[in-house]
């Protein structure tokens, strides 16, 4: 293959991962700008939505097993809200940190147990693991198209949930100003739990697109959740959209250092491009360095 | 008063030791002392996790990879065979030194490492060096980066070891030779040498919770104790937060160290899997069920549950049992159940004893 295609594959794959940090870390921000808590558990979504899934479309049809996974796993995610950070809130936000830490293990073990250690995936939505489109001399699979319209989509709806609904401009009245919402009328801890299914959703569905990819294992979760954080903090935390660059940038150096380096280290990349910003921008891309030192997470 | 308080708290802690040891005797199973010793080394990470998590008030994610810091660097200088250097003038002037030692392998050819001594300093060199690197950046910053940074920078440390052929890859070292101390005590699994091991690791852990409880009743502790409850406050009252939270990071990094270091030379190998996040997640449960800022909880109740862990008790519920440890207790009790725990015990016995001095009285 000539040079130009090989690169132009790498970056649609890179694409490809970086659209799916993308999600996680969206589901990592709008958890964080409503309730304060950085959700260790972020992956453990993507993971339940791609196993649950597994499990309805044996008997269901694929869209039906898809759309009810993406339900349950948002209901799980508003379960939690509900049964542990909704009750803690004498707790400070170190003491939910951990919390967030312990249920990450839970479901991971719990997966583990209702699953089993083997690597699942779901059929590929449209054509099999053979077909390919052409686009600009590269081929790719169908999923790919799935996946990054499925980012695409979620962005553009998230957007629009956040700026034009009363719901989304509730949510970030509470995240820029909880005692102020609530003199507003808001119910604040609806908007927490509803900030928890939110996130969950874009986890589970994030899950189902990319598990005829890169299969479902139970324990995929943790690499995400850590890249999708670096995805967050490398466009800023706090800014939904600026994580969809993050997540971008993240999954196409992943991509290309596969090109310089064994492929065994190219976890190794995302974790220390995570470092890295953390060290000389802690703030992001996009980020403003006085917001954050007045902001604690 | 309370020096005498300490005199009897020691001679307890050491009395039960030694209980521990003549009741596991009596009842035949004093091979429940290797387990013990293990779970007494990482009880040494969470004590060092405590300072991190309850005085100064941050996540570390990473000490897992600490731990296999010193034991790794441990294990390769003493294992890997430098004897290509041998005719080198730096290399004959370092076995001079007794930096290099020269020995027979199985084939009675001639292998040369470095003495465990002397790679015991490079491992705490090496950690002090890398837990600078991490904390400096991510100390300066309020908030909860620490987390974050020490969780990727564990990771890396874990993807390394795995990756690479120096380190034994996913199977890790073995054959890591004795430490022999000063000529006194030797740290190695010897089944000969296990009551004395048992007794090495908690004298270790004896001493550093001594030191470790003088330096957070000093000064020090007291900033510690402010930054936690208020980094502003703390701050404005003229403390350097960000010099604090850093020397204490870098303080918990080397205890795990020393741990990793004891540890790999008393199990003769280490695992990559030591590096794991799992494992880094498992010494804040403990340090968090122990209390944070309690420094003899976290020590007890880490030695106690992982004694169990590592005898296989909770079978293939091994890490689920921890994840659930950390949210009930989390959730029930953020100070410990120690202290709740010690203050019921408190009332029940102001009561018993009021109530017989009340029937003295009456009589």
């Amino acid at each position: 293959m000539e040079e130009g295609n090989l690169a132009l594959q790498y970056l649609l794959s890179g694409v490809t991962k970086g659209s799916i940090y993308a999600i996680v870390a969206i589901g990592f921000n709008l958890i964080y700008s409503a309730t304060g808590v950085l959700n260790f558990a972020q992956g453990e979504f993507v993971m339940l939505g791609g196993m649950i899934a597994y499990t309805l479309w044996q008997f269901l049809p694929l869209p039906v097993a898809v759309a009810a996974s993406v339900v349950l796993v948002a209901l799980i995610g508003c379960a939690l809200e509900i049964l542990f950070f909704r009750k803690l809130r004498r707790h400070s936000i170190l003491h939910m940190i951990i919390i967030t830490m312990g249920l990450s293990i839970v479901i991971q073990e719990a997966a583990l147990h209702v699953w089993d250690e083997k690597v699942r995936s779901l059929p590929y939505f449209t054509g099999n693991e053979i077909s390919s489109v052409h686009l600009f001399g590269a081929a790719i699979s169908p999923q790919v198209i799935w996946v990054l319209g499925t980012a695409v989509v979620s962005v553009v709806f998230l957007h629009g949930f956040l700026r034009y609904t009363l719901q989304g401009r509730a949510m970030r009245a509470c995240s820029s100003n909880p005692e102020a919402a609530a003199l507003a009328g808001i119910n604040i801890s609806n908007m927490r739990t509803l900030s928890f299914g939110l996130s969950a959703a874009l986890g589970g569905l994030a899950g189902c697109v990319i598990s005829p990819i890169t299969m479902t294992h139970y324990e995929m979760g943790a690499p995400l959740a850590i890249k999708g954080f670096a995805a967050a903090i490398l466009g800023g935390f706090g800014n939904p959209m600026a994580a969809v660059v993050g997540g971008l940038f993240v999954g196409i150096v992943e991509a290309f250092s596969v090109s310089k380096m064994p492929a065994a280290y190219s976890d190794v990349v995302a974790f220390a491009i995570l470092l890295l910003v953390l060290f000389v921008r802690p703030h992001g891309l996009f980020g403003e360095p006085t917001a954050e030192s007045l902001r604690e997470f | 008063m309370a020096k005498m308080r300490q005199v009897i708290f020691l001679t307890a802690v050491i009395a039960s030791l030694v209980a521990v040891h003549l009741f596991l005797r009596a009842i035949g199973k004093e091979y429940c002392l290797t387990q013990l010793t293990m779970s007494v080394y990482y009880a040494i990470v969470v004590v060092g996790l405590c300072l991190v998590m309850g005085y100064a008030g941050q996540v570390s994610l990473g000490h897992g990879a600490f731990f296999a810091l010193g034991g790794y660097t441990t294990a390769i200088l003493t294992t890997h065979d430098f004897s290509r250097f041998q005719h080198a003038p730096w290399a004959r002037a370092l076995r001079q030194a007794h930096v290099f030692v020269v020995k027979q392998d199985l084939f009675s050819g001639q292998v040369m490492n470095v003495t465990p001594t002397i790679a015991f300093f490079a491992a705490m060199s090496v950690t002090f060096l890398v837990a600078c690197l991490i904390g400096y950046p991510a100390l300066r910053l309020k908030g909860h980066y620490l987390a974050m940074a020490t969780l990727g920078f564990g990771l890396i440390v874990n993807k390394m070891l795995v990756g690479s052929a120096l380190a034994g890859g996913a199977d890790g070292i073995t054959n890591v030779p004795e430490w022999r101390i000063a000529g006194l005590l030797t740290i190695s699994g010897k089944t000969a040498l296990r009551v004395q091991n048992y007794y090495v690791a908690c004298g270790v852990a004896l001493v550093l919770l001594l030191l470790l409880r003088n330096l957070v009743k000093s000064r020090v502790g007291r900033a510690l104790l402010a930054i936690h409850d208020g980094e502003t406050a703390a701050g404005a009252m003229g403390i350097n937060t960000a010099g604090y939270k850093l020397k204490t990071f870098v303080l918990s990094a080397l205890l795990a160290a020393l741990a990793g270091v004891l540890f790999t030379h008393y199990t003769g190998g280490i695992a990559p899997s030591e590096a794991g996040a799992l494992k880094s997640v498992r010494y804040v449960t403990l340090a968090a069920a122990g209390g944070m800022a309690n420094l003899w909880g976290g020590a007890i109740v880490s030695t106690i549950i992982n004694f169990f862990s590592l005898r296989g008790w909770f079978g293939t519920y091994d890490n689920a049992v921890f994840g659930a440890i950390l949210i009930i207790i989390i959730s029930l009790t953020p100070e410990g159940p120690l202290k709740p725990l010690g203050i019921w015990l408190r009332r029940a016995w102001d009561r018993c004893a009021g109530t017989l001095g009340n029937e003295h009285g009456a009589a």
